[in-house]
């Protein structure tokens, strides 16, 4: 990274700890999400845009991960830092599962893709019919006092949740940089551009892609834990719908997939997007169905068509920072 | 003591018989060419021997070990590395990493592999480019660079399918002379699929010709131009050799 490229992340660390100081609670909630989705995004693109496999099926582990933290919690009062640990095992065999079953039969590109959101649907199948975990109803945590912030059961103030996934992200981030720069970052890059080539360079292929699947898939469990004691509720038909899926490669794809900041910009825009839209149609006292949607759809497709690389390279280009 | 060792090899595909009781051996430090027609089975013989594919029937022995059936990884980390005919380079990657990618494969430590890279690629005369990306590389540096990566995971036999195709005689003869320098220097064993009789003939110590399938002619390069069978299916009587 050069001094300018240095200088910026500085910045933006030091305002984005600063962050809640200055913001109001809705402010903080729309920073927190946005994190949120850099989050998912930067463990998504670990398998994607490093490894070239296309999920679309990552509500799978975020809820997974969030109901396994969730329920541990509602029946046992077990805390969601050993609920975590739970979370990371059940995703890591789900997607290692996914994976035998993958490449045992030789699927691999759309059909990969297909398998994913395959499994995503029927564990959402599942989990409406899982009376332990409430089944369709859904499962709720106690909502508790919000003045005092109370690390050790992720219950507190907008502010604390704020700050985990601002600690979630950054590690997410650094733990990227040094994949990338190991042995797995190359492998994964050579199976993503040739998996022939890869392959013949003496490459266990299969191995690797497993390794970047359950790594993947035990970050997003993660996120799945914050995203349940966030919100203190959990609906099979929200948290796996294949929406959630979609919006967690939103950020990726429009920041730049295989990136390191990529994601984090993606999500950034994508969130301020969502809520930059409504804030503007509330402003101009539009009352038109659909035009929200309309203004996402739009920017996509701009970002699309002329960014195809995605706004974080071209940003680097601009800025004349190091990607 | 032969390197390399291929009995009574078969392969189909859906009924055509690509090759046929094909059996030849590779002799350790030697270079030795494959040549023969369009068609003739030269790519799906490597392929067998780079396990790409499998023998319908036949055994292929590698230092004096089973290696038929065997993925293409597990072949690699035996000691064979080859190119492909048609490129692939990783063409989001720069040229250095692609070599790196090879060389984390003796050793896993990223700093000790990308010195190793750039040893290999002054060698073969692209450290000028380790930057660029491989998409940006013309075609004979392309060629250059899959001999590259392929050298990178340090094989006792390198398996080279028509490195010298699309290269003028100068960059032609400059392969040669660094592949010559690789077999010479470092001892590595080379089994070359050619259609460049130029460089087959100032290269290999052996020729195996390939045709419909099936050896028809074998030996030294001086004697092999001027077997009839081979003369008739693949030179031409005009050939000039």
């Amino acid at each position: 990274m050069n001094r300018r490229g240095a200088l910026l992340l500085a910045v933006s660390a030091i305002a984005l700890i600063a962050l809640p100081a200055f913001a109001n609670n809705y402010l903080i909630s729309v920073a927190t999400l946005c994190l949120f989705f850099a989050y998912t995004g930067q463990a998504w693109n670990i398998m994607m845009g490093f490894a070239g496999q296309l999920s679309l099926g990552h509500a799978l582990y975020l809820g997974v991960g969030g109901y396994s933290a969730a329920a541990l919690y509602f029946h046992y009062g077990i805390g969601p830092w050993l609920g975590v640990g739970l979370a990371i095992i059940l995703s890591i065999a789900l997607g290692a599962f996914l994976c035998a079953l993958a490449f045992r039969y030789g699927i691999s590109g759309v059909y990969f893709t297909l398998l994913t959101i395959a499994f995503a649907e029927f564990t959402r199948i599942g989990f409406d019919h899982l009376a332990w975990t409430g089944g369709s109803a859904g499962l709720f945590l106690k909502v508790a006092q919000r003045d005092r912030a109370d690390l050790v059961n992720l219950r507190g103030p907008p502010a604390m949740y704020y700050y985990v996934i601002l600690a979630l992200t950054a590690l997410a981030c650094g733990f990227s940089a040094w994949l990338l720069r190991r042995r797995a970052g190359y492998y994964w890059q050579a199976i993503r551009e040739n998996e022939e080539a890869a392959r013949a360079l003496g490459i266990n292929t299969i191995r690797w892609k497993i390794l970047a699947v359950i790594i993947s898939a035990a970050m997003t469990a993660v996120a799945g834990v914050f995203i349940a004691f966030y919100y203190n509720n959990l609906f099979p038909e929200q948290i796996f719908n294949i929406n959630r899926s979609v919006e967690i490669i939103l950020g990726p794809i429009v920041g730049g997939m295989g990136t390191l900041f990529g994601p984090i910009i993606g999500a950034a825009l994508m969130t301020l997007l969502t809520d930059g839209a409504t804030e503007l149609v509330a402003a101009l006292g539009w009352n038109i169905p659909g035009v929200k949607q309309l203004i996402y759809g739009l920017v996509l497709l701009a970002v699309v068509v002329f960014l195809p690389e995605g706004v974080w390279p071209a940003m680097a280009r601009k800025l004349k920072l190091d990607r | 003591m032969s390197l390399l060792e291929v009995r009574n090899v078969d392969k189909s595909f859906s009924g055509l018989r690509a090759v046929r009781a094909v059996s030849f051996s590779v002799a350790a430090n030697s270079i030795t060419a494959l040549i023969g027609p369009n068609g003739a089975g030269k790519t799906t013989l490597f392929n067998l021997i780079a396990g790409a594919l499998a023998p319908d029937s036949g055994t292929i022995m590698f230092l004096d070990r089973r290696s038929d059936g065997l993925r293409p990884d597990q072949i690699c980390a035996r000691g064979i590395a080859r190119t492909f005919q048609i490129v692939k380079p990783f063409a989001g990657l720069s040229v250095l990493d692609n070599v790196i990618v090879g060389a984390l494969h003796r050793d896993a430590n990223v700093g000790r592999a990308r010195a190793h890279a750039q040893e290999i690629l002054a060698k073969l005369g692209l450290a000028s480019k380790r930057d660029l990306p491989a998409a940006a590389l013309t075609l004979p540096d392309r060629k250059r660079l899959e001999v590259a990566r392929a050298l990178a995971t340090q094989p006792k036999l390198l398996l080279l399918d028509e490195a010298m195709a699309g290269l003028r005689p100068t960059e032609c003869d400059q392969m040669v002379a660094v592949l010559r320098e690789l077999n010479r220097r470092e001892g590595i064993t080379i089994l070359l699929i050619e259609h460049v009789m130029r460089a087959v003939m100032a290269l290999a110590d052996n020729v195996i010709v390939l045709h419909h399938g099936e050896i028809i002619g074998a030996g030294l390069p001086g004697e092999v131009v001027r077997q009839p069978a081979v003369v008739a299916s693949y030179l031409g009587e005009n050939s000039g050799l």
